[in-house]
């Protein structure tokens, strides 16, 4: 079944895998991103006088919770676009 | 658009990436808004109504004054000029994206400058602050056994500071451009909404996240 595929065509798909697998950190930030709107929200509903620092407050938090994500962005974008595992092989 | 430079320098081959070049451009726009207010406000007086372009500079300064005061404290207004060149020159960095041009922040080198500008404060007032042996005294607080986790949690901030603009900004950037290629002339129907939301919405949050945190753990350290 492999037989037709180049070594660096495999390496490449492959790359693409683990692009797709790396984006799976996304689900964390989503959670967390969600829970901490809903929380807003529910604090905003308790003192609406205080608003603005409630959603001041929620969107820093939120801006941290995203960074474990974005790390799994960089990852993916790296093995896309930089393509390092294919110039290790090539060097080999 | 894309405006890139190649040069040879010394017998070598040099090329500057379009980000650099927009960032030149940017630096340029802005030295020529604050000529012109300056000019303007030399010559406005103080009792009377500010003009249309004055009032709109005066809600941008008072903003960036009120965030300083609420987030860093009245003592420490000396650091509102910087945490407003920062806000004005991301402003307008990440909102570049909407006129066709790369923006500056999608490539790593421009963001992580400005995240080792932050770092490089936020050490400078901690020394200045709590001495020489106190700044070294702060790692290892609360415990001695944990400062290599306090030494590895201050290298990090630069990090996670830089990768979270760039990742955000870079993000939209590859969506949008998949879009324009996968879509073709059909492209104008679908993207204003995601212009909307990735150029605007996501710029403006990530300069206000950006300036908010800069301010938090330069505060952090001047206490």
């Amino acid at each position: 079944m492999l037989e037709g595929i180049t070594s660096e065509a495999f390496i490449l798909g492959c790359s693409a895998i683990g692009a797709g697998l790396a984006m799976i950190a996304g689900i964390g930030p989503g959670i967390g991103q969600g829970h901490a709107a809903g929380r807003g929200a529910e604090a905003v509903g308790r003192q609406p006088e205080a608003q603005d620092d409630i959603v001041r407050t929620m969107l820093l938090g939120q801006a941290v919770a995203e960074t474990t994500g974005i790390y799994g962005l960089v990852i993916a974008i790296i093995l896309l676009f930089v393509r390092p595992l294919l110039t290790a092989y090539l060097n080999l | 658009m894309k405006i890139e430079i190649a040069m040879k320098l010394f017998g070598k081959d040099i090329l500057i990436p379009d980000t650099i070049v927009n960032t030149w451009i940017i630096l340029i726009i802005l030295t020529i808004f604050a000529l012109i207010v300056n000019n303007k406000i030399k010559k406005a007086e103080a009792g009377e109504k500010p003009s249309r372009f004055l009032n709109v500079v005066e809600v941008l300064v008072e903003f960036v004054d009120g965030l300083v005061k609420s987030t860093m404290g009245p003592n420490k207004m000396f650091f509102a000029p910087y945490i407003l060149t920062l806000v004005m020159f991301l402003l307008l960095a990440n909102l570049f994206g909407l006129i066709g041009f790369t923006p500056p922040t999608s490539d790593y080198s421009v963001t992580f400058t400005l995240a080792l500008m932050t770092f490089f404060l936020t050490q400078y007032y901690s020394f200045k602050t709590s001495g020489f042996l106190g700044y070294f005294k702060n790692f290892t607080e609360p415990m001695a056994f944990l400062t290599p986790l306090n030494i590895l949690g201050e290298l990090a901030n630069p990090i996670s500071l830089s990768f979270r603009l760039f990742g955000n900004v870079l993000s939209g950037v590859i969506i949008m451009g998949l879009l324009y290629s996968a879509l073709g002339y059909f492209a104008p129907i679908f993207t204003p909404v995601l212009h909307a939301y990735f150029d605007v919405f996501s710029g403006v949050l990530q300069t206000f996240i950006f300036a908010m945190l800069t301010m938090i753990f330069v505060g952090g350290a001047m206490d």
